[in-house]
């Protein structure tokens, strides 16, 4: 009975058991999984020897093909094949046909607007697809380590914006997996960059994978990892290197009405003619087209001509980014260079050309990402408590509500540290006014149709007062992951008012529910069984938690607080014995109650604690 | 809140912003929603409220602009949602030559200079403003916290300036 060990929160258990947990690199193009082993982070191989994991997956007749295995079938087979998935996260049917009028899938749209692939095994949405990548990589990770995991670090894009990183989320989620943290992967790639070298000040990180940008400005002192700023695009990559090589093929050899085989073709040698570029001045790419061989030669200087707006933008970015960040050229001790495009010859020069230095390489760049992410996932796991390892990361995006008139009031400003929380003040218009309707965006724009839409929610239960009367005070918060959550009083009375938050391009509760019942054959037991594992698993930690905390802080509590919460927690052990999910709940949400003036106590604490040291300097 | 109670500081404008710095570490090492990743969900939902307070503090302090505005409003003068505006002529004047400065930007021969040059006129305005605030805020008297307060309306201005000149320039990087 493991329930009633001491440790503090964030410590191991048993200072022997080493918690498994992984950092799991989710990319455009191919995703990989990283563990600490033996104090040391490395990416982990499947029964192959591979590492990198394709992103794609193929729903055949009867089964589902994730990695090389779907990548073969991507020419022959592309309705059924789907590749990068990650630019499909988070955005409605309509944005991506807006950005690619040549997809070889047969799309629909969800009720909400989403986009859904239909394919021979039925329909399935980009979370669904990206549950499927997942699946093999954690199944990697628990037969090389030996057992369960206890949670996962997946990397996002920095510039993510809420929508994409709950998707992200979500699909974990979908498949059991605990998420320690979403983490942005230039953060991940400076972690495993700067434990590496050991290097302080100010570092650029340049990110350039198969379809998102990022350029992230950090401080590194002292094991805190702060980031500046941070800015990029989550819809430039090199699947648009790819696509400029597209058109350019289809211009020079008059292409039109491609089939969905021939497109996907296309797309695959234009990719192998832009991955030979890197170390050939001159490739041949050529196209088996009804019956004839078309061929044509595309030299470095052809190449780079065809990029070269689009690098352009990468290094706008970059200046942009710096700008925000504070920071000049010179400050930049250091750039470090991740994502498979930044192999392109081209990109190197201009990013060397702008940061006035070589950029750094020495590490794999397809690998830094997860490799950062393992390290903060054993960290958070656990594993390494006496680590003074700290990330402090900013909101890429601005967060707005819309006013009248069509305009936004920006409520969180980008590059602002995360967790945040902004409260916001609204009084009602109208006599005996109950409800309120709130539109959340994000983004720089002043005007909510240059934004994208998050969320829509409706406040109920305003008590009924005169027009203006009623306070509402609205608390608009970012937790570590980036993602928002909203709260909502009427200050008066106090009265909490209920939100219902509808996400504009996200899955809502029931649509989630519906996934997983379908990920699982005997739905209705499966998940009963799993939330009762779930709600263990909590009670478990709230009782340990809590145990070691009335052990170190019993100080400040008088003697029958002591006892009555020792009496709660008993109970709460207790129910959670038995197999009845809500009353395990309520049990924890009634401990939660009687400690919450404890919890805060101890807070309190902790933040004078922390500041011990520094009061004589504070003169 | 009072932040610097929170950062454990004597309220002051001219602060060692090196010190907050590292006072704003110490905090985030015993707040930070990391520490908490295996804690209760309580614990994790404390763990970001403290953090998000920790992180305003900081940027409250680190600010100049902020900082003046936090001390006042220590003091009850609130300008957060103040409508009062400013008489002096002079300074309004300046405001409109600015403005027109700024809309003339996008015909200049060389746009990045006329931004450039516009950053440097409003750091060293700005600067001369922040003197006078410093010293008004040392004491308390009501006359003092006056003449603050409108340091701070001006302030404020140049920073909607700013504002305006970084989308002036992002537009031209595009």
């Amino acid at each position: 009975m493991a329930l009633l060990q001491i440790a503090e929160p964030g410590q191991s258990a048993a200072p022997h058991q080493h918690r498994l947990a992984v950092g799991i690199d989710l990319g455009t193009t191919n995703s990989l999984v990283a563990a600490v082993r033996s104090g040391q982070a490395t990416t982990l191989a499947d029964e192959n020897g591979q590492h990198s994991l394709p992103s794609v997956v193929h729903y055949a007749k009867e089964s589902i093909f994730v990695g090389d295995s779907a990548q073969a079938q991507s020419a022959t087979d592309p309705k059924n094949t789907i590749v990068s998935v990650k630019r499909f996260m988070g955005r409605s049917l309509s944005d991506i046909q807006a950005r690619d009028t040549q997809l070889a899938y047969q799309l629909e749209a969800s009720e909400n607007g989403l986009p859904v692939f239909v394919t021979q095994q039925g329909k399935v949405n980009p979370v669904q697809v990206s549950a499927e990548i997942l699946k093999p990589l954690v199944a990697r990770a628990e037969k090389t380590l030996g057992g369960e995991l206890q949670g996962v670090v997946i990397t996002v894009p920095a510039y993510f914006d809420d929508a994409q990183r709950q998707g992200t989320k979500d699909a974990a989620e979908l498949l059991g997996v605990k998420v320690l943290r979403l983490l942005n992967e230039p953060t991940a790639a400076a972690i495993a960059y700067g434990l590496d070298t050991k290097q302080e000040g100010v570092i650029a990180i340049y990110d350039l994978g198969g379809g998102t940008f990022d350029i992230s400005v950090l401080r590194l002192n002292r094991g805190v990892f702060e980031v500046l700023a941070t800015g990029g695009d989550s819809a430039l990559g090199g699947d648009d290197f790819d696509q400029l090589l597209v058109d350019h093929f289809k211009q020079a050899w008059q292409l039109t009405n491609l089939s969905a085989q021939e497109a996907r073709r296309l797309q695959i040698e234009a990719r192998r003619v832009k991955e030979l570029l890197t170390s050939h001045s001159a490739v041949t790419a050529s196209l088996d087209y009804q019956g004839k061989l078309l061929s044509c030669d595309v030299t470095k200087p052809d190449f780079d001509s065809l990029i070269s707006a689009l690098v352009k933008k990468t290094i706008s970015s970059c200046r942009r980014t710096l700008r925000d960040a504070g920071v000049t050229i010179d400050e930049v001790i250091e750039t470090v260079m991740v994502g498979g495009s930044t192999r392109v010859p081209m990109v190197r020069e201009q990013v060397e050309a702008f940061f006035k230095k070589a950029p750094l390489t020495s590490i794999d760049p397809d690998r830094v990402v997860a490799i950062g992410a393992a390290i903060q996932a054993d960290i958070l796991v656990g594993n390494k408590p006496e680590s003074d390892l700290l990330l402090l990361d900013v909101i890429p995006l601005s967060l707005g509500i819309e006013t009248m008139g069509g305009l936004v009031e920006k409520v969180v400003t980008r590059n602002t540290t995360i967790p945040v929380a902004r409260a916001q003040e609204f009084t009602t218009f109208k006599d005996g006014q109950t409800a309120m309707a709130f539109h959340v965006v994000q983004g720089e724009r002043e005007l909510v149709d240059d934004c994208r839409s998050l969320a829509r929610f409706t406040l109920q239960g305003i008590p009924a007062l005169a027009a203006g009367a009623a306070h509402i005070r609205v608390t608009f918060q970012v937790d570590a992951d980036g993602l928002l959550s909203v709260t909502a009083m009427e200050k008066s009375t106090e009265v909490q008012t209920s939100i219902q938050v509808k996400p504009s391009f996200g899955l809502s509760d029931t649509e989630i529910a519906t996934m997983l019942k379908d990920s699982m054959k005997h739905a209705k037991e499966d998940i009963t069984r799993r939330m009762l594992a779930e709600q263990k698993v909590e009670a478990a930690r709230v009782i340990e938690s809590l145990t070691a905390a009335l052990q170190k802080d019993s100080g400040l509590l008088a003697a029958n607080e002591h006892a009555q919460l020792q009496t709660a927690i008993a109970k709460l052990a207790a129910t959670a014995e038995k197999d009845d999910v809500d009353a395990i709940e309520k049990a924890i949400n009634d401990l939660d109650a009687q400690t919450q003036d404890f919890a805060a106590r101890r807070m309190d604490n902790s933040i004078k604690a922390a500041l011990k040291g520094r009061s004589v300097d504070n003169i | 809140m009072n932040y610097f109670e929170l950062f454990d500081l004597v309220p002051a404008f001219d602060i060692d912003t090196a010190n907050l710095a590292e006072r704003y570490r110490d905090l985030q090492r015993a707040v930070h929603p990391d520490k908490f990743a295996h804690a209760s969900e309580q614990q994790k939902l404390l763990s970001v409220q403290r953090t998000a307070q920790v992180n305003d503090g900081y940027q409250t302090l680190k600010s100049p602009l902020r900082r003046a505005e936090h001390m006042l409003s220590l003091r009850g003068i609130d300008l957060s949602h103040e409508t009062t505006t400013i008489r002096d002529s002079g300074f309004l004047m300046q405001q409109m030559e600015w403005r027109e400065m700024l809309e003339d930007i996008n015909d200049a021969a060389e746009p990045q200079d006329a931004v450039d040059a516009l950053y440097d006129s409003f750091a060293s305005y700005e600067k001369s403003l922040f003197t006078l605030l410093s010293q008004l805020l040392i004491t308390a008297a009501e006359d003092d916290n006056k003449q603050a307060a409108d340091q701070i309306r001006k302030l404020k201005f140049m920073a909607k300036l700013n504002d305006e000149l970084a989308r002036i320039e992002d537009a031209l990087l595009d």
